[in-house]
C-alpha cells in the first residue's frame, strides 16, 4: 500500500513539475547551472571508470580466449558489444544514481529541512517546476556523457589489448567493425534517455517529499540510490526485451 | 489589514483552530503569542494560503481569500513577505542574490535597477558590506536581517515573521524586533509576528492575539498584557523567572 502511495505521489509530482513554469530567463540560468553540476561535474569519474573498465573487459576476454580456433578479433568485438550495449548506458547510470542521484536528493532534502522550499511556495513560485524541471532538461544532455563513456571504454580496450600485446592493432580495429549493427546504438541511446529521466526524477521525489532533519536527508539519499538503481535495472530489462529480442 | 473571522482548522480528529476572530491592523506590529501547540503556526499558514481553513474566512483589505481566482492568489502571494524561523535563505546564492531573488522572479526590471533596489534594502538593514558573502559566512543575526531584506525588497503589503528571534542573543533579538517595527511603520505594512519571547511583546507588541488550545483567549497591547488579571495570560507571561521577579518587586514597592 505504501509503495502504491509513493508511485501515486511520484506521478502527481511530475504533473506539478510540468505545471506553472518559472520565468524563462531564470529557468535558462538554472538549466546551465544543472548541466554544469550534474553532467560536466561527472565527466572525470565517468571518463576514468570507462577507460579502465573498457581495458579490463578486453583483458578478461583476451585472457580467457585459449582456443586457437577463435579469432583474436573477438576481443575487440566483445569489448565493443559489452561497452555499447550494457556497460556505458546501464552501469554508468547506476554509478550516476550514486553520484548525481544522491546529490539531487540531498540538495533538495536540505532545502526542505531548512524551509527553503516553503520560502519558494510562500513567494508564489511553483517549487516543483523551479527545482526539478531544470534537472530534467539538464539530464537530456546525459547521452553526450554516455557517448564519451563509450568512446573512452573502447579506447581503454584498445590500449589494454594492443599495448598489452594480446592482439595486433589492425586485427583489433577489424574486430571493432565486425557485424556492427547501428540499431544497437539506437537501443543504447534510447535507454540512456529513459535512464536520464529516471536519474533526474526519482532522486528529486525522495528529496522533495522527505520529512525530518539532517539524519533523514542521509536516509533519503540512500533510499533514493536503491530505488533509482532498481528502476534502472527493471527498465533496462523491459527495454531490452522489447527492442532486442 | 487582514481580518480573520470564525477560523477553524482540524487535522484528522484534532481541532487546532476553534473559531478565531481577529483583526491584524495595517502599519502596526501584530503579535500572535501562546504556548507551543496553541495553533499559532497553523493560523499563520492559513493566512499565507498554505493551509485551507475548514470554516471561516480570511479577508485581505476587505476581500475574502476564498473568492480569489488562482491568478489573484498568486498576485496576493507576491504581495507577501515572509521571515522564516531559520531565515530560509538559499544557501547556494550570495546575500545579494538572495535579496534580488523575488525581484528577478516577479519584475522585468534591468539588472542595474535591481542592483540599486537591493543596495537600498541592504543599506536599510545595515548589511551593505555583506552582499557578496554566502549565508554560511555570516552570523545568525545577519542571516535574519538578510531574510528581512528579502521579505521587504518587493515592497510587500503583508509581512509575516515566524519566531524572528529564535536562536539569537537578547541584544540581536532587540535589533531584529526594532527593525521589524520600523519597517512596518515606514512601509505601512500589515505585519504579523509569531513569538514566544516576552521581550518582543514588551518591545513591539502593538496588537496582540493570545491563543490557547486553538482559541483566542485574550487580545490587547503591550501595556495591557502586563496589567491583565486573566489567569491564562498571566500564567504565560510570568512563566519566565525574570518577569516574575520584576512583578514581585513591583508589588513589594521595590
Amino acid at each position: 500500500m505504501r509503495y502504491l502511495q509513493s508511485i501515486g505521489e511520484y506521478f502527481l509530482m511530475l504533473k506539478g513539475v510540468f505545471g506553472r513554469m518559472t520565468k524563462r530567463n531564470v529557468l535558462k540560468e538554472l538549466i546551465f547551472k544543472e548541466i554544469d553540476e550534474l553532467i560536466i561535474g561527472s565527466l572525470g569519474i565517468v571518463a576514468f571508470l570507462s577507460f579502465f573498465i573498457g581495458g579490463v573487459v578486453a583483458l578478461q576476454t583476451a585472457l580467457n580466449l585459449n582456443n586457437p580456433l577463435i579469432p583474436k578479433s573477438l576481443i575487440a568485438f566483445a569489448a565493443r558489444q559489452s561497452i555499447i550495449l550494457e556497460f556505458s548506458p546501464t552501469f554508468i547510470s547506476i554509478i550516476m544514481a550514486g553520484k548525481v542521484g544522491s546529490f539531487i536528493t540531498s540538495s533538495i532534502g536540505s532545502m526542505r529541512v531548512t524551509e527553503q522550499i516553503d520560502a519558494l511556495e510562500v513567494m508564489g513560485i511553483n517549487s516543483l517546476n523551479y527545482l526539478i524541471f531544470p534537472k530534467i532538461i539538464a539530464m537530456f544532455t546525459y547521452p553526450f556523457l554516455i557517448a564519451i563513456s563509450m568512446f573512452l571504454g573502447v579506447m581503454g580496450a584498445y590500449t589494454a589489448a594492443v599495448m598489452g600485446g594480446f592482439v595486433p592493432a589492425d586485427v583489433f580495429l577489424q574486430g571493432l567493425q565486425e557485424e556492427f549493427d547501428p540499431f544497437h546504438l539506437f537501443y543504447a541511446f534510447f535507454k540512456t534517455f529513459l535512464f536520464a529521466f529516471i536519474l533526474a526524477t526519482i532522486p528529486s521525489y525522495y528529496g522533495y517529499y522527505m520529512e525530518g532533519g539532517s539524519l533523514e536527508v542521509g536516509k533519503a539519499s540512500t533510499t533514493s540510490f536503491v530505488w533509482t538503481s532498481v528502476v534502472i535495472i527493471v527498465t533496462n530489462y523491459v527495454v531490452t526485451q522489447l527492442l532486442l529480442s | 489589514m487582514i481580518e480573520v473571522k470564525g477560523l477553524q482548522k482540524s487535522f484528522d480528529d484534532e481541532h487546532i483552530l476553534r473559531g478565531i476572530d481577529f483583526v491584524f491592523e495595517t502599519g502596526r506590529t501584530n503579535l500572535i503569542i501562546g504556548q507551543s501547540g496553541s495553533g499559532k503556526s497553523v493560523l499563520m499558514k492559513c493566512m499565507l494560503g498554505l493551509f485551507t481553513p475548514d470554516e471561516g474566512t480570511i479577508e485581505y483589505d476587505g476581500k475574502p481569500y476564498s473568492t480569489f481566482s488562482d491568478e489573484q492568489k498568486r498576485e496576493l502571494r507576491q504581495e507577501m513577505g515572509m521571515l522564516f524561523q531559520g531565515g530560509a535563505l538559499f544557501d547556494s546564492m550570495t546575500v545579494e542574490e538572495n535579496v534580488m531573488f523575488p525581484l528577478r522572479m516577479f519584475t522585468n526590471k534591468k539588472k542595474k535597477e535591481l542592483k540599486t533596489r537591493v543596495d537600498e534594502v541592504l543599506e536599510r538593514v545595515n548589511l551593505v558590506d555583506s552582499g557578496r558573502k554566502y549565508p554560511a559566512e555570516i552570523s545568525g543575526g545577519m542571516q535574519k536581517r538578510v531574510a528581512i531584506a528579502r521579505a521587504i525588497v518587493n515592497r510587500p503589503k503583508y509581512l509575516f515573521c515566524d519566531e524572528p528571534n529564535s536562536g539569537l542573543d537578547p541584544r540581536t533579538a532587540t535589533v531584529i524586533d526594532n527593525l521589524i517595527h520600523e519597517l512596518t511603520v515606514e512601509y505601512d505594512i500589515t505585519t504579523v509576528v509569531i513569538t514566544h519571547d516576552m521581550n518582543s511583546v514588551l518591545e513591539i507588541g502593538e496588537n496582540i492575539a493570545f491563543l490557547k488550545d486553538g482559541v483566542l483567549a485574550w487580545k490587547g497591547d503591550k501595556s495591557q498584557i502586563f496589567k491583565t488579571e486573566d489567569e491564562t495570560v498571566t500564567d504565560f507571561v510570568y512563566s519566565s523567572d525574570l518577569f516574575k521577579k520584576v512583578r514581585d518587586a513591583q508589588q513589594q514597592g521595590l
